[in-house]
């Protein structure tokens, strides 16, 4: 078979002939079902439409439920009415001709020069768009002018248009009705069409307007039975009730020879149905309910929103072999794995096929059944048929059992080792879903290990995941080798780890690594077997330090040195010789120097050990080493224990005397400078104003007061406090939030100023207007531990809120961003030799990123890193 | 107003004018047609600046890049 290519595809209007031609029947009744119960002839739910019930066979196709697609009907209008969708085109197309001679209102040379531009320009392109725009504007201009407002062919006075929504059109002040305005648009010539941007062949003018309304097939719209007996329609088909009742009053009315009144308000009527037809939601028209006051769900919103076809149906859909629960943290799994509740696991199957060798252990899983854990749900035979394979006939399960042979396929319970796909919502990366490996549990959650948290951006406050089962060999060993947890602890967007030690796991290494943290061989020995870490130690060592249990966890060879988080930044570094653990030597893998903090292995950082681990000795290196210690930590932390109070962040009264002083001078500084100020002593700084120069000082001193509150605090939280541990370690939090909770706020601001707002020419009432002092703008003095007073308390809220807002607006704006960013990204490729090219193999780039590194293999997005080879080179030199 | 040569700029990078045989050369390298290629508008300031026409390629080498120098080739459209 050869392939053809599609070259265009034309869009046109449904004709009434052609309206007429794809029905396959003319509905005249709006009833439905007779007594019987059987669907009436020429109604709304004719047999010829399609079929909805079992069993039946379609009138038209003679296919049966399910592969009969349905067929169109059509309903003859007793009068034509305006389709709502074309309103504004008919308002155009209105506008730009005569009522008098049909032409288009330009003249002859106007004529000549458009119809050629149009015919240099290609279909679809912008320059058409662009003249048509032009035509548009220029023929119905006339139509405005006071003077002169003549047609310029027939010389006929042109009368103003208007349009009032949804579907009135008026003539000066008279109102032309869907006849007048088809009769119109009817004798609009082909030629004339074209400028109006009509392609005549796929769309006259006329048939912008309805004379014949197409009917959905009933497959669209099917009525369900409810349990009493009674069918319940569906909405479409009660919108069609109303529009055949009120065409049949309409029709018998005007062969009645009714008054002009009378048809006109049912011709009003019919376009009102007609309209909310198509969407029930158009302005101005209220919208149509159901008996029970409920608003009904017509065409445009069957299509429309989040929950329209487009966006739940098409673009996303629901799928089998998923699982989805809440999320609870457990370090003893590994970062590969994921755990799967029991109940969870026993409904999830995996295809197996039955061969020698799995035939027997196939065998038992049926003969155990659906409900023992590693059981089996369904058979399938060679020829396909599928067999259940029952819960509470054991006999029935041995006959199964018995008859399994090669070729037969049995869909067997999940179970531990199997790979799945794991994501979370929103999944803005491809880490949002990896592959891990199944360890069934008991309980109902899936469990995590906490170093996968970070690439899902994961917390365990209530949140839930889905997981996907891959059905086929080839699906399961592309996910194991592309997906898989380990493969992606490296970020393809900027080379650094993303999957590490998170909060607890970097301050415990510290306490586990920091110089004089001992341990007893016995205490040892547990900890080991807790990590369950299978290594020889020796048996004559009585007293292990932290740093000798750490190297345990190294390969042997690897020799790193780097300043830690912890360092102090001294002005001459003593590196090896550091006193305050600040410089990490290891050297043929034993952790000589230094503590283990967020700088070795924390995720989303600079780690620079992990790093090398995953770099230098592979994945599964790394992945062994932050199994291992996630385990080791936990039990170091549950001996050592960590905990924070409010001691943390108390001073003693010798700080708080320093601090008060600090804050104090800068006060006066800042009264001093509004003194100044108002003897206009000021001089402006270059560019600014003197009251922009008075609040930019006035900002730079009082940020020097908290600073160096914040210093004098830092001077006395050593790390001896568990918080500073924390801060200092890059655990959580930083040292700013300790010596705001220790020492001084600060200035509050919002979009960047002092706090001036809320009240006439001041922020609270409690002060005097335009008052400039520290307080009055919103300067904090206190801290959390000392408690805010009411003004600050609430100068604290202002400066709160602005933060709430603005993560909110970023976030949507980001997020809509990210959107765009792929839908115009989505299928560009790097080919092999490493240019990016579209889809229809457009080169975008000619060496993907300029520089052709894949990120993801990079050292954080270089290439290489030479000072590492070089560093290696030599020490093996 | 005073007449700008955009190529002296220091944030506009280099541009040259493809010779017919190197355009072949491209082509065959990255095994494209013409119409695979990146586009540039004749009107374009820079283009204008050198004299190249509609149909020619130019190369544009930008320095600075992460790369060192990236290289890239544009067809000029009218």
């Amino acid at each position: 078979m050869s392939l053809k290519v599609i070259k265009e595809i034309k869009f046109g209007i449904l004709s009434p002939d052609a309206i007429r031609k794809m029905s396959v029947v003319k509905i005249v009744t709006a009833d439905t079902y007779d007594d019987e119960g059987y669907p009436i002839e020429k109604g709304l739910v004719d047999p010829r439409l399609g079929v909805i019930d079992p069993g039946l066979k379609c009138r038209t196709c003679g296919m049966r439920f399910g592969e009969c697609p349905g067929h169109f009907g059509h309903i003859e209008l007793a009068r034509p009415v305006i389709h709502m969708g074309y309103a504004k085109e008919i308002y155009k197309v209105l506008k730009g001709v005569c009522h008098n001679c049909y032409r288009v209102l330009l003249d002859n040379d106007e004529i000549k020069k458009y119809s050629k531009r149009l015919k240099e320009a290609k279909v679809r392109d912008v320059e058409k768009q662009k003249v048509l725009k032009i035509i548009a504007k220029q023929s119905a201009r006339r139509r405005r002018y006071t003077k002169n407002n003549i047609c310029p062919h027939c010389g006929a006075e042109l009368p103003r248009i208007r349009f009032e929504k949804p579907t009135t059109y008026m003539e000066n002040t008279e109102k032309l009705s869907p006849s007048d305005i088809r009769a119109r648009l009817e004798k609009i010539s082909n030629e004339d069409a074209e400028l109006l941007g009509f392609d005549p062949e796929v769309a006259r003018p006329e048939w912008l307007i309805l004379t014949a309304l197409p009917v959905a097939p009933v497959t669209v719209r099917p009525s369900i039975t409810l349990e009493s007996g009674a069918r319940s329609e569906d909405d479409m088909t009660h919108k069609l009730v109303d529009i055949i009742r009120i065409n049949q009053r309409l029709r018998e009315n005007i062969d009645a020879g009714a008054p002009q009144l009378i048809v006109e308000d049912l011709w009003e009527l019919l376009q009102y149905h007609v309209t909310t037809y198509f969407d029930n939601e158009v302005s101005g028209v209220p919208p149509a309910r159901h008996r029970s006051g409920r608003v009904l769900k017509t065409l445009a919103q069957r299509l429309k929103g989040k929950e329209g076809r487009f966006r739940n149906n098409l673009s996303g859909k629901r799928v089998d072999f998923s699982a989805r629960t809440v999320i609870s943290p457990d370090p003893n799994v590994s970062i590969n794995e994921v755990g799967v509740p029991t109940p969870v696991a026993m409904e999830l199957t995996i295809p197996e096929r039955v061969t020698y060798k799995t035939r027997d252990e196939l065998r038992n899983l049926v003969l155990r059944g659906p409900s023992q854990h590693p059981g089996a749900n369904y058979i399938i035979r060679p020829d396909g048929r599928r067999k259940r394979i029952p819960a509470n006939d054991e006999e029935l399960r041995k006959t199964l059992a018995e008859e399994l042979d090669v070729g037969y396929v049995v869909e067997r319970h999940l179970r531990n080792g199997d790979v799945v796909l794991f994501n979370r919502q929103p999944s803005l990366h491809r880490l949002s879903i990896m592959a891990h490996e199944v360890r069934v549990m008991p309980y109902r959650t899936f469990r995590l290990n906490l170093c996968v948290c970070p690439p899902y951006n994961a917390d365990f406050d209530g949140d839930e995941m889905n997981l996907h089962v891959p059905q086929t060999e080839e699906a399961q060993a592309e996910a194991l080798i592309l997906m898989r947890v380990q493969e992606q602890i490296i970020s393809p967007r900027y080379g650094e780890p993303v999957i590490g030690g998170v909060q607890d796991y970097v301050s415990g290494a510290y306490i586990l690594t920091r110089d004089g943290t001992e341990f007893t061989k016995r205490e040892v020995e547990e900890m080991l077997c807790m990590a369950g870490l299978d290594v020889d130690i020796p048996q004559d060592k009585n007293l292990w330090t932290g740093k000798e249990i750490f190297s345990l966890l190294l390969p042997p060879d690897l020799n790193v040195e780097y300043k830690n988080k912890i360092c102090r930044r001294c002005t001459t570094c003593r590196e090896k010789d550091c006193p305050y653990d600040g410089y990490v030597v290891i050297k043929d893998g034993k952790l000589l120097k230094g503590a283990i903090d967020g700088m070795a292995y924390k995720a989303r950082s600079e780690c620079k050990l992990l790093d090398k681990l995953v770099k230098d000795y592979g994945t599964d290196t790394g992945r062994k080493f932050l199994d291992s210690i996630t385990r080791l930590i936990l039990w170091v932390l549950g001996m050592k224990g960590i905990t924070v109070d409010m001691n943390d962040v108390e001073l003693d009264q010798d700080a708080k005397d320093r601090i008060e002083e600090v804050l104090l001078d800068g006060e006066n500084k800042v009264d001093r400078l509004i003194d100044a100020y108002h003897n206009g002593e000021l001089e402006p700084l270059p560019g600014q104003s003197l009251e922009e120069t008075l609040e930019k000082k006035i900002m730079q001193v009082l940020a020097a007061a908290r600073d160096r509150a914040g210093q004098i605090a830092e001077e006395y939280l050593g790390m001896e406090r568990f918080s500073v541990i924390m801060a200092k370690t890059g655990a959580k939090g930083n040292m700013l939030d300790l010596t705001q909770m220790a020492a001084c706020l600060g200035q509050m601001s919002v979009r960047g100023e002092r706090l001036h707002r809320g009240y006439n020419n001041r922020s609270l009432s409690h002060f005097k207007e335009n008052e400039l002092s520290a307080r009055a703008r919103g300067f904090v003095r206190s801290s959390y531990n000392k408690g805010l007073s009411p003004t600050e308390f609430f100068f604290h809220s202002m400066g709160g809120r602005e933060g709430l807002v603005d993560t909110a607006v970023r976030t949507a704006q980001s997020g809509y961003m990210q959107r765009r960013l792929m839908n115009a990204m989505q299928d560009l490729k790097v080919e092999y030799d490493r240019t990016v090219r579209d889809n229809t193999g457009l080169v975008i780039q000619f060496m993907y990123g300029e520089d052709g590194v894949d990120p993801a293999r990079s050292d954080y997005g270089k290439a290489v890193d030479i000072d590492w080879i070089i560093h290696k080179h030599m020490e093996a030199v | 107003m005073k007449k700008i040569d955009p190529t002296h700029h220091e944030l506009v990078p280099e541009h040259v004018v493809l010779e017919e045989e190197e355009v072949e050369d491209l082509l065959q390298i990255y095994n494209i047609t013409r119409d695979k290629l990146p586009l540039i508008k004749a009107a374009d300031p820079v283009v204008k600046a050198i004299g190249a026409r509609p149909g020619q390629v130019v190369k544009i080498i930008r320095r600075g890049s992460p790369a060192g120098e990236a290289v890239t080739y544009r067809l000029i459209i009218k």
